[in-house]
């Protein structure tokens, strides 16, 4: 346990003084901080529930609309703001950007939750295959939908409100840097408690055999619902941040990205290791770091490159950088393994 | 919004007729992914990549010359052993695994072909022009291009003659044994490795049919995969595995839906109204099964 504060303390720390230590990097660190929310609150759904999802999108570019709408409608008339730069007619004072973010982050948090709950109750009843692919149509419904629709800037976009000039020229990154890590220690605190607790245990109940653990008596839609509000909350979340740190919101390519960001949260969780509270921050870090590594290098193959990284690895990393672990180190993961009967197993291999 | 549908009758007959063949043919493109879907248990999410990698083969037939209707024949040879090959380097691993494992594996596929294409043919919206001509139906208020006839007739020949080699010949027999039971038929000597790498190949030669003819009527584009992907998804559940009147009707039911939601609509929400549809009938069918306590599975 002393070793566990130990470790939490120093993330924390590195986590604060990263924007000061390595500058340059601030924007990529807030990405990475929201690559993780993304991953962490995937695997609530598809690693612990076994409810494999392509939709999670949805809520993160719902909350990345829902934020830059506020945050322009609370001061302006929000039509003529999206319709040709209005972002040039219209200047929020620092204090009008500051209230806008806030309130637009609380909806974004709160409105693609309650869309999730209403969601969730009419396609939570599909299992396997047929959840799979509603989700991805969802996904891809609200894409295209949003982009047909003019008050949200349709097919040109929309532009969030610019940072107000305040503070130094470190000031916008710092603002989005921290922001994006409150988010993330905000997301592992409340996924850490709740994986403490029962209804981590009903969620593996479900994922393991859904039909045994309605038979036992647990209300399995509840949980789900449950299950999925929760992540549609910290997504929703996310995308807020996000937008306001691209500063651009398009309906298929920033917002609605499925196939960019939909996929990178299954493939980060994966990558991690499915099921586990500490895999999908692994998995989001190393990709994130393979990405921003390598994706140069792949001048215009970078679809290429993620297309192919997906197929090796679903087929021969299935179990992730934990699963892996796990079967190195079982002892670490307080599994008693009895060494004989471990060799014979081998032997038998 | 517009209603222009309901004020002049023959709209509402354009746009039936078109829905129609081009229904016909998404049925084709469905049957290829039922056949996958019964015998492998697998959903191939680039099926739609297929379709227009099987458009692209058309395209350049017609690029360097040739009359892009060979195509229909050449298209499917290819795409048959482009099928094979894909089988053999990625599918044949994923067949007897966790079902997520294979729609995130043809997930890879189509995000993929999707780049391959969009370098290999360019980001632009290309038609391989057939010259056939148009007909003119009542007074020339209803317009029908003859490459859609043409290439719903293929499509039906097409088909029919997949129906009845499924049911003559010893490969379809082998086939038909591995989807009822994939043990059984092993026993009996059916080789079912090579039983699933036809049957990939085969769905993909029937996407390359189909795209060949997509090429000629409409459009393709490098990204315009998915949506043929989630049509035959649709369609397939729509009307149940091993089902193909269901099939031929259920396609031609999307398509004539898809022309309306064009008309009423407008053409930028029509990808998006597939794709709520799809979400609709899933709803549907689940709340209908949960009353009996059962579900999609």
């Amino acid at each position: 346990m002393n070793k566990n504060v130990l470790l939490y303390a120093a993330i924390l720390i590195f986590g604060l003084a990263a924007p000061f230590v390595f500058p340059a990097f601030k924007v990529q660190l807030s990405i990475l901080c929201v690559l993780i929310v993304l991953a962490t609150t995937w695997n609530i759904q598809g690693g612990e529930m076994g409810y494999n999802t392509f939709g999670n999108i949805l809520f993160y570019g719902l909350g990345m609309y829902l934020c830059a709408s506020v945050q322009v409608g609370m001061f302006f008339p929000l039509a003529e703001w999206t319709e040709s730069g209005g972002e040039k007619t219209f200047v929020h004072t620092p204090t009008q950007f500051f209230q806008g973010m806030a309130a637009g982050l609380v909806v974004a948090a709160v409105v693609p939750t309650i869309v999730a709950g209403l969601i969730g109750y009419a396609i939570l009843g599909l299992r396997g295959h047929y959840f799979a692919i509603c989700t991805l149509g969802l996904g891809v419904a609200a894409g295209e939908i949003s982009g047909g629709i003019e008050i949200i800037g349709a097919g040109q976009g929309f532009t969030t409100p610019p940072f107000p000039n305040v503070g130094g020229l470190e000031a916008r990154g710092e603002f989005f840097y921290f922001l994006s890590f409150g988010a993330l220690v905000l997301t592992f605190i409340a996924v850490r408690a709740i994986y403490s607790t029962r209804f981590r245990l009903i969620l593996n109940a479900i994922r393991d055999n859904e039909d045994k653990a309605e038979a036992m008596g647990i209300e399995t839609m509840k949980y789900k619902i449950i299950g999925w509000m929760v992540s549609a909350f910290f997504c929703g979340l996310a995308g807020g941040i996000m937008g306001g740190l691209v500063g651009y919101i398009d309906s298929t390519d920033v917002a609605f990205d499925g196939r960019e960001m939909g996929v990178f949260m299954v493939l980060m969780a994966i990558l991690g290791g499915k099921g586990t509270l500490w895999g999908p921050v692994i998995g989001a870090t190393v990709f994130h770091i393979f990405k921003e590594g390598f994706w140069t290098f792949f001048l215009g193959w970078q679809y290429v490159a993620l297309g192919v990284l997906i197929v090796v690895i679903v087929i021969y990393f299935p179990e992730g950088i934990m699963g892996w672990l796990r079967e190195k180190y079982p002892e670490r993961f307080g599994e008693v393994v009895d060494e004989a009967d471990r060799k014979a197993q081998v032997e038998l291999k | 919004m517009d209603f222009m549908v309901f004020q002049y009758p023959m709209i509402t007959v354009q746009a039936c007729l078109d829905g129609i063949l081009l229904g016909i043919l998404f049925a084709l493109i469905a049957y290829g992914m039922a056949l996958q879907w019964g015998v492998m248990n697998i959903i191939n999410i680039a099926q739609g990549d297929l379709v227009i990698l099987g458009g692209y083969i058309a395209y350049f037939m017609y690029l360097y010359g040739i009359h892009p209707a060979w195509g229909v024949i050449v298209s499917p040879i290819i795409m048959y052993f482009v099928g094979v090959g894909i089988y053999k380097l990625v599918i044949n691993k994923v067949v007897d695994r966790d079902l997520f494992i294979s729609i995130l594996a043809t997930f890879g596929i189509s995000i993929l072909f999707m780049q391959l294409m969009n370098f290999a043919f360019g980001a632009d919206v290309v038609l391989a022009n057939s010259g056939y001509g148009t007909t003119f139906l009542f007074d020339s208020a209803v317009v029908l291009p003859n490459s859609k006839i043409f290439s719903a007739f293929v499509s039906i020949v097409f088909a029919i003659g997949l129906v009845i080699y499924m049911k003559k010949s010893k490969l379809g027999r082998a086939i038909r044994a591995t989807a009822q039971n994939a043990r059984a038929a092993k026993i009996l000597g059916v080789d079912t490795e090579k039983v699933y790498a036809a049957t990939f190949g085969l769905n993909a030669a029937l996407c390359g049919v189909a795209g060949a003819l997509i090429s000629i009527t409409f459009t393709i584009h490098p990204y315009m995969g998915l949506p043929y992907t989630i049509r035959s998804f649709m369609i397939v559940i729509v009307a149940g595995l091993g089902n193909l009147p269901g099939v031929a009707m259920s396609g031609m039911g999307l398509g004539v839906f898809e022309e309306f939601a064009d008309y009423i609509l407008g053409t930028e929400f029509r990808i998006g109204s597939v794709f709520l549809l799809l979400v609709l009938i899933l709803v549907y069918r689940r709340f209908k099964l949960s009353r009996k306590r059962e579900y999609l599975k």
